[in-house]
Parts: structure tokens; C-alpha cells; sequence
């Protein structure tokens, strides 16, 4: 495929235009006669710049938000020195009591599963996918997690995928508590990839690594296969293809909407009053956030399963990324930017630069011609 | 950290403030700092040219590299007296000056027709001739009574500019 060719650092063509996004009043399209004054006068160009260097959103979707300090007065401090005593002291070691019991009672039961029932695929496969929602919810009982579940609750059917807003790998197991899903990674390293070869393996799960161009193709390919087989978990993806702030969405990739089935929109929303979980995967390792979160008084979330979507006719695979961003982005009350996930890792392509000298060129053209 | 802590004193304000002649508030500039400390991920006290290209709003600007060379190693001070001339204090000559230092690349207070042409290059990319980019702006420049091989000063910015509403504001955020 041509979109190969060029690394994986390159934005697709057809992007939805990224102009809509950006202050209208820059692109004000001038009329009349070419003088030296239109050459000149570079402001709209200058204060584009200007405004991306003052602020700009793509950068707010990754600025972890640390909590206003209450405690800094004489009645308040001795009541966070408390409460440090109580989540460190009593709250931490009886979590990871929870954690211990839960991985022992899990182990003990999934080993002889897999070895034993081997011949016996469907109950295996059930008896494990049930061993899976449980230690999923040993994790979320780690945290104290209180989650409000709002919706009907997915059902495994063939020709369907859930798609998420994504802000930490912790969204994976809140959903993963109610319903063995099958997911998409990228494959991490340390004791996460231990368990993501071990039992995620069991739900079936595809891995992918972000830095390999071509394996976007044979990702493609998986993912199509999963979805048709009628036996296979329902597969959960999170098209951002990277952890936001949970106040913003980046941009979907189409590859979880091309697959022609039906895209069940899961919105998940953080109250950060208790503890901030977005996973800044630049800033800490994966550990050292759960670790923060076990230390935490409590991760509350809402989880919303909303209405199943169909591609609509004549509608391209950007178009309906872009229709469900939208419904998931209100249903969880956040706001949407233009830009690609992936750069946080790359420069974006120079194909919008030239979109940019194209939309001038030709308005120059233009007015040379109305001479 | 070194002593790029994220705290001003009233007094670094102040200083800022006087260097950029007023034209931030101080809420605004302590704003400003936080963004600088934003961008400044490695505390070198300056922004590099990974930093800045790293957002890509700025990045995708045609004249993202013109603007580079002048903001590059800039310190927190000349960081905020560099984006003065995009406040709505700003004068317009300020602003003028500013357009003008963009377009007088090698800093000799003198516009030649081939700093144009290079400008009008960036912002049109491949998208216009080099052939039609040098007829247009031999026209407009006769036009305006200069000729092919005359160099533009500043007063004669601010008479082409002065005139018309020059709009370059940016609204720096304020929490």
C-alpha cells in the first residue's frame, strides 16, 4: 500500500481538516487588486505562531494537572498527615493483601485449568475468561475502585468491536472486570509483558509496536480475522493509540472503523477529586502508577456503554472515527483536538505545512487573475 | 532542577515585566512562565529547537523556521519581550518592527528583494514558480513606486503597514 511506503511517522492524507479546529478568523480570504501591502503584512501567518507558542492544544492533552494543596494551613496539615498515615499505613498494606490473595486464589485456579482442561476447549475457554474478570476485579478492589457502570453490558456476538477513550493501561482492567474483552496492545516490557504473553494470551490478544511500519498491515489483517470468528471475545480497542489527560480526545485511528462491523463507543471519565489517573507513561513506569494508586484513597470512574454505531453509507472510515469520537467526547464531557496521538513521538508531516502554502498560493493566483 | 524552579519572585516579575516595556500584565507573565517551563523539559533554562518543534501547531507554520531562528536560545526574558509585540499592548509600530526583523533575516535593517522572495517561498512552498513569485513581486513592488533592486528600511514597513488595521494579537491564558 502507497501509505506504507513513507515511515509510520507519516499523517494520513485525508485527515479532517485540522482548519476547522484552529482560529477561523486567520483565514481571512482578501479580495481586489494584489498590492506590496498583501506581501507584506504576514500577521495572520505570525500570529498562528505566536498563539501555538502561548498555548496549544495538543500539548494540553498531555499535561497531567497535579491537585491543589489544601493541606497548607494548621488545621489542615495535621489532617493530611492523617490521612498520609492511613493510606500508607493501613490502606496500602491491606490492598496488597487483596492483591496477594487475589493473584493466589487466580493462580491456583488458572494453572489447573489450562493444563488440565486442554481437550476441552469451550469450557476452558470459559472457565478462564470468568478466572480473568476475577482478577481483574482483585486490581480494581486494590485501588478501591468505585465504578458506576451505566448502559446495557456488552454481548459476545461476531461483526463487533468496542471502542474507548484511553488514559491509562488501568481503563483495561476496569472494563476488563465486567467483560472478558480481547484487546490490542503494544507489547511492554518488565512484568506487564510477562502477563500480556501468559494470560492475556487466554482472551486472545494481538499485539502491535507502534515503531513497525509494516506491521500495521498484518495488524489490520488480525483484527479482521478476530472479529469474524464467533467464538473469539469481543475486541476492545482504544483508537487514540495512546494515554490522554481524560479532559481531551486526540484524534481516532481509522483502523478499528474500516473493519465493516458494528463499533459499540465505551466513554470512560476519571473524578480526579481522589486521585488523577492518567497514566503520563513519559513522566512514570507503569509500576510506580499503580503504586500511586494504590496509595490513593480511591479511583472513581464512570463507565458508560453507549449505542452501537454503524458506518453509515457514503460515509469514509475517517468520517465515522470522527462520529463516534464525537459521541463518546460528550458523553464523557471532554473536548476534542485535531491532532494525531502518534505526535507525541514524531514531527508532524509536512503535508499540512503544504496545505497551508496551497490554501495562499492559490488565493495569490486567484487575485492575479482579477487584475 | 538548578534554579529553574517554578516559582517567580515579585521582583523576576517586575524585571520582566520593565524589559518588555508593559506590555504584559504580571498575571500574564507568570502564565507565560509556566508555558516557558512547560516547553523547557530538560531545565536548560532556554527552549530548543526539539522543544519547540515538538509542538505541532508551530511546527506545521510555514514561517515556523524564521520564527525559530529568532526565539532560538532565548532566555525567559527574551522569551516574553520577543512575544510583546503579539499583546494587545503592543503598538503598531512595535508590531511593524517585528514584521520587519521577521523579513531582515541577516539583521542589517535592510529588506532586499531576494528576503522577500524568500519569504513569499516559505509561505507558498511549491505551490507557485519561482519564476511567477519573482514577476509578482517585481509588479506590487513597482506598483508601489520602489524598483526590483530597492532596499526596504523599516520606515517604509511602516508606511506600507502603518495604515491599514495590522491584527496580531495573541491572548496569553490566564488560569
Amino acid at each position: 500500500m502507497a501509505s506504507m511506503s513513507s515511515s509510520n511517522l507519516e499523517l494520513d492524507l485525508d485527515r479532517p481538516n485540522i482548519e476547522d479546529y484552529l482560529t477561523a478568523d486567520s483565514i481571512q480570504e482578501p479580495r481586489g487588486k494584489l498590492r506590496l501591502h498583501d506581501f507584506l503584512d504576514i500577521s495572520p501567518t505570525l500570529t498562528e505562531a505566536g498563539g501555538a507558542i502561548v498555548d496549544d492544544s495538543f500539548t494540553r492533552c498531555f499535561k497531567s494537572n497535579p491537585p491543589e494543596p489544601w493541606n497548607w494551613n494548621v488545621y489542615l496539615f495535621p489532617l493530611w498527615c492523617l490521612g498520609v498515615v492511613v493510606r500508607y499505613g493501613i490502606l496500602f498494606p491491606v490492598r496488597v493483601l487483596i492483591l496477594t490473595l487475589g493473584w493466589i486464589i487466580f493462580l491456583s485456579c488458572y494453572i489447573p485449568v489450562h493444563l488440565l482442561l486442554k481437550g476441552h476447549d469451550k469450557l476452558r475457554k470459559k472457565l478462564e475468561r470468568g478466572l480473568v474478570e476475577l482478577i481483574c476485579s482483585f486490581f480494581v478492589a486494590s485501588w478501591t475502585g468505585v465504578v458506576k457502570y451505566h448502559g446495557p453490558r456488552p454481548c459476545t456476538r461476531p461483526k463487533q468491536v468496542f471502542v474507548a477513550n484511553h488514559t491509562s493501561m488501568i481503563d483495561f482492567i476496569i472494563l476488563e472486570q465486567m467483560t472478558a474483552f480481547a484487546v490490542i496492545m503494544q507489547k511492554h516490557p518488565g512484568w506487564v509483558g510477562l502477563l500480556q504473553s501468559t494470560i492475556l494470551e487466554s482472551v486472545g490478544c494481538i499485539w502491535f509496536n507502534r515503531s513497525e511500519a509494516k506491521d500495521r498491515e498484518i495488524v489490520t489483517r488480525k483484527l479482521r480475522e478476530h472479529v469474524e470468528g464467533p467464538d473469539n471475545n469481543p475486541l476492545l480497542i482504544f483508537p487514540e493509540g495512546t494515554c490522554v489527560n481524560n479532559h481531551y480526545t486526540v484524534m481516532f485511528k481509522k483502523g478499528a472503523f474500516e473493519l465493516g462491523s458494528t463499533v459499540c463507543p465505551i466513554a470512560i471519565k476519571y473524578n480526579k477529586i481522589f486521585v488523577d489517573a492518567f497514566w503520563n507513561s513519559k513522566k512514570q513506569s507503569f509500576t510506580t502508577h499503580l503504586l500511586q494508586l494504590m496509595t490513593s484513597w480511591a479511583v472513581v470512574c464512570d463507565v458508560w456503554y453507549l449505542e452501537p454505531q454503524n458506518m453509515k453509507p457514503g460515509e469514509t472510515p475517517i468520517q465515522f472515527a470522527e462520529r463516534v469520537r464525537e459521541i463518546i467526547s460528550a458523553r464523557a464531557g471532554i473536548k476534542m483536538v485535531p491532532w494525531d496521538g502518534y505526535l507525541k513521538y514524531s514531527r508532524p508531516s509536512p503535508k499540512h505545512r503544504e496545505h497551508k502554502q496551497q490554501a495562499f498560493a492559490e488565493s495569490v493566483l486567484r487575485r492575479l487573475k482579477d487584475k | 532542577m538548578g534554579n529553574t524552579s517554578s516559582m517567580l519572585t515579585q521582583y523576576d516579575i517586575e524585571e520582566v515585566q520593565e524589559h518588555c516595556n508593559n506590555t504584559f500584565s504580571q498575571q500574564e507573565i507568570a502564565s507565560l512562565y509556566q508555558r516557558f517551563c512547560q516547553l523547557d523539559r530538560n531545565s536548560g533554562g532556554f527552549i530548543s529547537a526539539d522543544e519547540f518543534l515538538s509542538v505541532p501547531e508551530f511546527a506545521v507554520n510555514p514561517l515556523s523556521q524564521r520564527l525559530f531562528r529568532m526565539v532560538d536560545g532565548l532566555n525567559f526574558k527574551e522569551f516574553v519581550a520577543f512575544l510583546s509585540a503579539f499583546s494587545s499592548r503592543a503598538t503598531l509600530q512595535h508590531k511593524v518592527e517585528f514584521i520587519f526583523k521577521v523579513y531582515d533575516f541577516d539583521g542589517n535593517g535592510k529588506v532586499a528583494f531576494s528576503d522577500l522572495l524568500d519569504v513569499l517561498r516559505d509561505l507558498t512552498g511549491q505551490f507557485i514558480s519561482e519564476q511567477q513569485r519573482e514577476l509578482v513581486l517585481t509588479h506590487v513592488l513597482e506598483e508601489a513606486g520602489y524598483k526590483k533592486d530597492s532596499l526596504l528600511v523599516l520606515s517604509d514597513f511602516m508606511k506600507i503597514l502603518g495604515n491599514t488595521g495590522l491584527k496580531m494579537e495573541v491572548e496569553v491564558p490566564v488560569d
